[in-house]
């Protein structure tokens, strides 16, 4: 019941971030994870960011985030 | 991946194979039932492993009567409605938040916030937030009613209409549901819950229970997991969604939520009351309180002639077993909620699993 | 004479001085060609050929501009492409406008320039067209419908009842891209991306493989609805199934993000610079190779094959981790979602 994708933050003020997820950028609020800084990596849901997520982890994780040091290897590659 | 996949597909035939009896793994979340649906999953698992849908999807489970609410607050003029786009196909008695569109007044949102800036934009009506969702969402609602408080944003209003997991899956058990023998748990409810919070199942009722991600591997891996406890007779509670979930889960939240809300009994649709399984606004928020703010009752609805859509969030039956399923009730006319929800059992069928019948 | 005023008036639209000027100091202008020049009541014209094929598209995107695009572009695009596909050399369109009043000619004069542009580039001219006016609040501040004829190129045959078991299924490059350009600004969704419209004319591609190769049995456009529209009206009309293979699929890694972000079926999606081709399999190397060569065919991809129907026409999708699920036509309206 809980679309929710790995972000990273890119803006912080207080608890208004942006986050930036494949180059698209959203607006996203840390107020449930005041331990966030800039440049962590983020789960958002509904806008609002609702749990760190660790580098490696995430590579083990997403698919996504694992291709995508393929992907800008090879930049006429594209995913599938 | 394709490697973790292979090897998690053959753990669970092996461990089905020395099974050998029909076993029937419930995934709670309407996410998962579209991941498992969207990725193939249910084509790639063993004859004897069956995946019942669970009422982990909190626009089926939102009561006719809260939608009939909804409806009522859309047809005035001095009323703004925030939602997700989730609720927006959702029928009521006679028609749907999509129909009231055209009115203007139905705004679909992406987030609580956009719900509060939305009502600091249009300070001569008032703005109702179709608050539905299960744990991971509640703590967007309480941050934005804790600053609507503080901002004195005082034409914001909360229609609360989330839901609680846990109390749920007990109910599924105590109804004398045995035909579920484990639980895939949710991911991110609890990223805010923790994996903790299902020891109770495990203990009370012997069964399995694995959180994990949305991702196929993730998916997979968990099945495997289950696969394995239940062979060796073992019931354990286990995550494998270690990016994300700990035991004790997102604690800020849950005391954000523990602030702003209380447990109080509700109605599910297709389960019934079930108590202290729903959020409820405390009274240091009363004013936000759109229940009490326009004086709306919720009284449980009842299901349209020839719903099934209970047995279905229930595990009881598959979508194909309802007569309404494929003929009155698809998603371009959806009768019950499993259909129009696009996490709902009926409508993933209809949609992923369902081979059209020529004219 | 300049036009005395910045904003469109309802007698912009009454046939009188005004829609004279708008005529002559803003659609002449922008779209040069002596037929349109002429100002008959129709457009006279001489074809190589009486096998002809005409079509016909209305536009209503909103917003009228996009990160690479617009309506004036989307327009020209789309008309040239429903000819491209059916097997035709674009060659004129006529353009007609319904404009609300009140609408700015900073903007108008922009999409107008667009048009001209896009037609240019794409070797048509736009002949025809009209110029309607309505009143504030009756429209949503511009429409487009468009007409379009172009030449059959000879010797080309394209219908549903040339596809058969084991053809081949190709597409010329990424999905999804268009779509969420348009939904990344709309205005209760709005977020910021890098992503940009692929709208742009097919024809010299389609063109290039129809005159160079046999074997192209039928070709469509995936736009409104995706790919998943597409592909289930082929395997309803050819009465056969198709299977395609998802790992196949080019889908760019920012616009399967957003699409997962909001909650979309990447599929769904609308697409305005490709086409779906279906093809024996003797073609296929030939196809491929001439599609690489073109700027608007780099990632063409092989993505699927249509094979005898069991019991019903179905589109079966094979999942990247090899599992199968099918493929519905979409409800028609995507919905951004949280769950």
């Amino acid at each position: 019941m809980c679309l929710a994708i790995p972000a990273r933050i890119v803006e912080l003020e207080d608890d208004k971030a942006v986050v930036d997820a494949m180059g698209n950028r959203f607006k996203a609020k840390t107020t449930l994870i005041p331990e966030a800084k800039l440049g962590d990596l983020v789960l958002v849901h509904a806008g609002f960011a609702i749990s760190t997520v660790d580098e490696e982890e995430a590579k083990k994780t997403w698919e996504l985030i694992a291709e995508i040091n393929e992907f800008l290897e090879t930049p006429n590659k594209i995913s599938g | 991946m394709l490697e973790r996949i292979n090897k998690a597909q053959q753990s669970i035939n092996a461990a089905c194979k020395r099974l050998g009896r029909q076993i029937n793994i419930m995934e709670v979340c309407g996410t998962h039932t579209v991941a498992i649906f969207r990725n193939g999953i249910r084509s790639m698992l063993p004859a004897n492993l069956k995946m019942l849908s669970g009422p982990g999807c909190p626009v089926c489970v939102t009561d006719q009567s809260y939608i009939d609410a909804v409806l009522e607050l859309a047809n005035r003029d001095d009323i703004l409605i925030a939602t997700y786009g989730d609720m927006i196909r959702v029928p009521g008695k006679t028609s749907s938040l999509e129909t009231r569109q055209t009115k203007g007044n139905v705004h679909v949102v992406l987030s609580a916030d956009d719900a509060l800036q939305l009502a600091k934009d249009n300070p001569d009506k008032t703005v109702v937030f179709v608050a539905v969702g299960f744990e991971t969402t509640a703590p967007a609602t309480a941050v934005t009613t804790k600053e609507a408080a503080e901002q004195r944003i005082e034409n914001f209003s909360v229609l609360a209409g989330h839901k609680l997991v846990v109390p749920a899956m007990r109910a599924l058990l105590t109804s004398k549901n045995d035909q579920i023998h484990a639980f895939l748990c949710p991911g991110h409810v609890s990223t805010i819950i923790g994996y903790g919070a299902y020891a109770e199942i495990v203990g009370d009722f012997q069964r399995p229970c694995v959180v994990a991600g949305f991702e196929p591997v993730q998916i997979l891996e968990g099945l495997a997991e289950i696969c394995q406890q239940l062979a060796e007779d073992n019931p354990q509670l286990k995550s494998v969604y270690t990016a994300v979930v700990s035991e004790k889960g997102n604690t800020t939240a849950q005391k954000i939520i523990a602030e702003c809300f209380e447990p109080a009994d509700g109605f599910w649709r297709g389960l019934g009351k079930i108590k202290k399984s729903t959020l409820k606004l405390k009274d240091k928020y009363a004013q936000f309180d759109a229940f009490k703010q326009f004086n709306i009752t919720e009284s449980p609805g009842q299901e349209p002639s020839g719903c099934r859509c209970g047995e279905v969030l229930c595990g009881l039956i598959e979508p194909s077993q309802c007569k309404l399923f494929e003929k009155k009730c698809t998603p371009q006319t959806p009768i019950g909620p499993c259909m129009v929800s696009t996490e709902g059992a009926c409508a993933a069928w209809f949609k992923y699993g369902r081979k059209e019948k020529s004219n | 004479m300049e036009s005395t005023t910045d904003r469109i008036l309802l007698a912009h639209g009454g046939g009188g001085q005004l829609t004279d000027q708008l005529i002559r100091d803003h659609i002449l202008l922008k779209f040069q060609n002596d037929t349109l020049a002429a100002l008959t009541d129709s457009a006279k014209l001489d074809l190589d050929s009486t096998s002809i094929c005409f079509t016909t598209d209305s536009y209503v995107v909103k917003p009228l501009f996009f990160n690479g695009g617009d309506i004036g572009k989307l327009a020209v695009c789309g008309t040239v492409n429903d000819l491209a596909v059916t097997g035709a050399k674009p060659i004129a369109l006529s353009l007609s406008l319904i404009i609300e009043e009140g609408f700015e000619f900073e903007l108008l004069d922009k999409i107008l320039t667009s048009a001209g542009k896009t037609a240019s580039v794409n070797d048509v001219i736009i002949v025809a067209g009209d110029t309607k006016t309505v009143e504030a609040g009756s429209a949503d501040q511009i429409f487009i419908n468009t007409a379009g004829i172009g030449v059959r190129i000879p010797g080309v045959e394209l219908g549903f009842d040339k596809i058969m078991a084991g053809d081949r299924i190709l597409i010329n490059g990424t999905i999804g891209d268009h779509g969420m350009t348009i939904m990344s600004q709309r205005k209760d969704i709005k977020f910021e991306t890098p992503l940009t419209s692929d709208c742009a004319g097919l024809a010299s591609l389609t063109c290039r493989l129809l005159k160079n190769t046999r074997g192209i049995k039928f070709m469509r456009d995936p736009t409104r609805g995706g790919l998943a529209a597409t592909l289930n009206e082929i395997a309803r009309q050819a009465s056969l199934s198709i299977e395609i293979n998802e790992a196949s699929i080019p889908v760019h890694p920012t616009v399967q993000t957003a699409a997962d972000m909001l909650g979309f079926d990447v599929l769904n999606i609308a697409n305005e610079g490709k086409f779906v081709a279906v093809l024996s399999p003797e073609a296929v190397e030939e196809c491929l190779e001439i599609c690489r060569n073109h700027p608007l065919g780099k990632n063409v991809s092989l993505i699927g094959d249509i094979v005898e129907t069991k019991d019903v026409p179905l589109v079966e999708l094979i999942t990247k981790i090899g599992g199968k699920r099918i493929v519905q036509m979409p409800y028609g309206r995507e919905l951004p979602r949280i769950c």
